[in-house]
């Protein structure tokens, strides 16, 4: 979570929208990267689950709904 | 969510102590998306150690974290990426049955087809995590990693941790 919020906070005073995935609020919500989408799984599961392919589109579909926030850093929880 | 309570003791000792304040973002930086996403070029970055079978692996001996990273081609056939991630942190299965549960070129081949987004990028990046200490991530690695990704006129990225 530290890594990934580090890397988006260089790209986006690259001048480039970010947004982080992140499964650890309590470590993302202290690093601040500019956009971020909690979602309900476990550690090394970022995109839900392996060969689910509709269940990884809902959530690039709802991390994706975040990048034109400008209200940073944007913290949002995605439901299971 | 993942939470503290589910981890090992371990790694619950460990990331308690850790001082993630350090590292705060802090102006948070914002670069306004003024595209719509049908238009975008869009990368991906990921820290899940992947890389590909000609690339040298991730360095587990350098103790405080391994920042270097990886240019993973556009083209490539996400299956057949090796991870050299060795944290016990998380559980390894799922990405290695799946690598697009870390790096998901496959949905946004799929994402691109159907036209929801303009185009994607012709490489994206990956790093390994649990870097303890990420001064060389922040003064070098991650910024070259973006000053690429300005070059190729990328207009958004998705970041995915393990």
């Amino acid at each position: 979570m530290q890594t990934v919020s580090l890397i988006a906070a260089a790209i986006e005073r690259e001048g480039i929208s970010t947004v982080c995935i992140s499964l650890l609020r309590e470590v993302t919500s202290v690093i601040r990267p500019p956009r971020a989408l909690f979602v309900p799984y476990p550690m090394g599961y970022p995109l839900g689950a392996p060969n689910d392919n509709a269940l990884q589109r809902r959530i690039i579909d709802a991390a994706l709904a975040l990048l034109p926030r400008i209200d940073v850093p944007v913290f949002e929880e995605m439901q299971r | 969510m993942a939470t503290y309570e589910e981890m090992s003791l371990r790694v619950r000792l460990f990331m308690k102590g850790y001082p993630f304040k350090r590292f705060k973002i802090d102006p948070v930086p914002v670069a306004p998306f003024d595209k719509s996403l049908s238009k975008a070029r869009v990368a991906l970055v990921t820290s899940a150690g992947f890389h590909t079978p000609e690339q040298p692996g991730f360095d587990q001996g350098i103790s405080m974290g391994d920042a270097s990273f990886r240019e993973i081609p556009g083209h490539i056939d996400v299956q057949i990426l090796l991870e050299s991630h060795n944290s016990s942190s998380f559980d390894h299965a799922g990405i290695e049955a799946d690598k697009n549960l870390a790096l998901p070129v496959d949905r946004f081949r799929e994402l691109e087809a159907e036209g929801a987004i303009g185009e994607l990028n012709h490489r994206h990046f990956s790093f390994m995590g649990s870097i303890l200490n990420p001064r060389r991530l922040i003064k070098e690695t991650a910024p070259q990693v973006a000053r690429s990704l300005r070059a190729d006129k990328v207009d958004a990225v998705l970041l995915t941790p393990v």
